[in-house]
């Protein structure tokens, strides 16, 4: 039976490049000497630090904690002893340094206690299930890092009837899901089977770009051997940005989320394929988060191919087990080449949200320079979320951020499409960011000055009431003393 | 004759009607001012030689003050003034001092002797402590005014520029697109 489709606006048709990173079989990283953990990994609030530098820490073992709901915690990714908490560099596109903990491994790879006991996950309840999830660290594993906890807990106004696993993995280069989905198929399926438990939705869509057929084969066997049927496999048309959750949601189910909604207000949770497998761990073998699959590949690499790395693993060492640098020059991209951000170096710690790094060779010219926008509208036809990129790139050049904000900059996705079109080249995604976030330090300085206000009033106020206190005081002295005269 | 009595009696009834309505309705602040409030930082410095930002307002509504006086809020706050009132915006004077990074107010602890100065100027409250005990300042409540600084009998209080965090920090502006050919003539 052929699933129906439906289409997202927009969208363009990019070359994969993924056959490069396939030849080689899925093997694990080595562990390297040092591991550096951020602490804020996911969106929302920072973990907070619970071991102390020189202690031992053993794999799996939690290290910081979330304390606020939207957060996630983080866990030694192998046993050793905790060397540095502090401010270390992080894959960002600031080049900043941010608040993370490294641990000296030990090279035994040690679990913690109580790791591995094997558990039916049926057995389990909802909410054993789901804080069985937030201890584990679980974030949305395809970018995003989303605490799936906090996804997986519908409320009862919004009821799921639709799971969407998100294997479409639009980006050129990426091949982490694909391998996931061609080793761990069974995972895969088993996990989908929990998270429709905890979401309570009758059935579950796969989507799965057409350019991955092995990875579709190898999902419709595993829905087959567990005789599941409200778990099936959709392949989408290979048109990037498919794997978008808004547009992926659209493709499989023909709902539109709708904007600064969330996908559970048309009945959908939609996930990882990833994060399905990563929570399978969590709920069978309570095992955390702490490790990944990472496609290290591009033209600047010897053997470009997939590793499971250790979460806080530094990216030289897997560009090493991959064969070393294959350029002279080489340029690093976490992420893919469309929506990844450029790494200043290669001592940076893979992270959750770490799906690729793409090596590639530096440009020996300068890129072709922008050209004035000619209007011609290519990049409103590209665009996957209908907006007017030409116009928004008018008020961002010229600061009319309000402007912008009306014109919906903050529905970007970030995809790069309309860049991607320009006949003109010019760098449309930077200028919407370079807007997003001039608003979002605009927002937060009117907060904040809100709050000073309020608390500069409430200052004057009870300075006020004071002042009317202490007269009060002074005159009634005065008062009583009198009559007291006069007797 | 009718016709002037006419317009006599319409032009009381509406003028008592405006009357009234001028007292039912009465707006109690001045909208102007509240619009000029929000655009002020709320630092509460005092350099624009009024007693805090509400004050500093009032004066530029009534035009008893220059809305180039508010060092914290920089050339984008005078030029937002301008674009309110319609004015021309012009350079910040330099009698109010100059602009400055957004910072904040840190005591080194150790030295602070507990003599509560400190508080009674903090415009916003942001200091606890008690006498004889060691103050600290609530970071996400300070404005970085500097009011507290001055009183200081040791001299402990220190303004730090606020950091720029990965949570914090903007995309750059990308470079400009192209620049006009120059030509000669």
């Amino acid at each position: 039976m052929k699933r129906r489709l439906w289409k997202f606006p927009g969208g363009i048709r990019l070359p994969g490049f993924k056959a490069m990173s396939l030849s080689l079989p899925l093997a694990h990283a080595e562990l390297p000497p040092r591991l550096v953990l951020p602490l804020r990994q996911h969106i929302g609030a920072p973990a907070e630090p619970v071991v102390e530098v020189g202690q031992t820490v053993r794999k799996g073992e939690l290290i910081a904690q979330a304390r606020e709901y939207i957060s996630a915690p983080v866990h030694a990714s192998s046993s050793g002893r905790v060397v540095g908490i502090g401010d270390y560099a992080v894959p960002h596109p600031s080049g900043l340094t941010a608040p993370c903990i490294e641990i000296e491994t030990d090279g035994e790879d040690r679990w913690t206690d109580g790791a591995d006991t094997a558990r039916d996950p049926d057995a389990l309840s909802v909410d054993e299930l789901r804080s069985r999830i937030r201890a584990a660290g679980i974030v949305g594993l395809g970018g995003a890092v989303f605490p799936s906890a906090v996804k997986l807990t519908p409320v009862p106004e919004r009821p799921i009837d639709t799971l969407v696993l998100n294997g479409v993995e639009c980006e050129p280069y990426i091949t982490c899901d694909d391998v996931l989905m061609r080793t761990r198929a069974a995972d895969v399926v088993r996990g989908a089977r929990v998270l429709q438990r905890l979401v309570g939705a009758g059935r579950c869509v796969v989507g799965i770009e057409a350019n991955k057929p092995e990875a579709a084969a190898a999902l419709r066997q595993a829905v087959t051997d567990a005789k599941s049927d409200a778990v099936e496999v959709a392949v989408v048309p290979t048109v990037f940005p498919a794997g978008g959750e808004k547009q992926l949601i659209r493709v499989v189910t023909g709902r539109e989320v709708p904007r600064h909604g969330l996908p559970a207000q048309v009945g959908v949770v939609c996930l990882n394929v990833a994060t399905a497998v990563a929570v399978l761990d969590a709920v069978v073998h309570n095992r955390p988060l702490i490790e990944r699959i990472v496609t290290v590949t591009g033209p600047g690499v010897r053997c470009p191919r997939n590793l499971i790395a250790p979460i806080g693993t530094p990216v030289a060492a897997l560009i090493a087990q991959a064969g070393g640098y294959a350029v002279e020059t080489p340029r690093l991209i976490m992420g893919g080449p469309m929506m990844g951000i450029e790494l200043a170096g290669d001592g940076l710690p893979v992270t959750k949200a770490s799906n690729c790094v793409l090596v590639e060779a530096a440009p020996v010219q300068a890129p072709r320079p922008a050209l004035p926008c000619i209007r011609c509208g290519s990049c409103a036809a590209a665009c996957p979320v209908r907006l007017l990129p030409q116009q928004l790139y008018w008020y961002a050049q010229s600061a009319q951020f309000d402007k912008a904000q009306d014109y919906a900059v903050f529905d970007c996705i970030e995809c790069g499409c309309c860049a991607h079109v320009c006949p003109s080249n010019i760098p449309l995604v930077s200028y919407f960011r370079f807007a997003k976030t001039e608003l979002a330090a605009a927002e937060r300085d009117r907060h904040k000055a809100e709050r000073s206000r309020q608390r500069h009033e409430e200052r004057q106020q009870r300075l006020e009431r004071e002042q009317a206190a202490r007269a009060q005081r002074r005159k009634r002295p005065a008062r009583t003393a009198a009559p007291a005269g006069e007797s | 004759m009718i016709a002037v009595l006419a317009l006599a009696g319409l032009s009381l009834v509406l003028g008592a009607l405006l009357g009234f309505a001028a007292i039912r309705f009465r707006v109690e602040s001045n909208p102007v001012a509240d619009k000029i409030d929000q655009i002020l930082p709320q630092t509460q410095c005092g350099q624009c030689g009024f007693a805090g930002c509400r004050p500093y307002a009032e004066a530029i509504a009534v035009d008893e003050a220059d809305i180039n006086r508010c060092p914290p809020g920089g050339a984008a706050g005078v030029a937002a003034l301008a674009e309110l009132l319609g004015r021309e915006a012009k350079p910040l004077d330099p009698e109010n001092g100059t602009e400055r990074p957004p910072s904040y107010a840190v005591i080194d602890e150790p030295a602070c002797i507990g003599c509560t100065k400190c508080i009674q100027a903090c415009p916003v409250d942001a200091i606890v402590g008690a006498a004889k005990q060691v103050h600290t300042v609530l970071v996400d409540e300070c404005t970085g005014c500097d009011l507290c600084r001055p009183p200081c009998p040791v001299d402990c209080i220190d303004l730090v520029p606020i950091a720029v965090t990965v949570q914090t920090w903007k995309w750059p502006r990308p470079e400009p697109a192209w620049a006009p050919l120059e030509r000669s003539a």
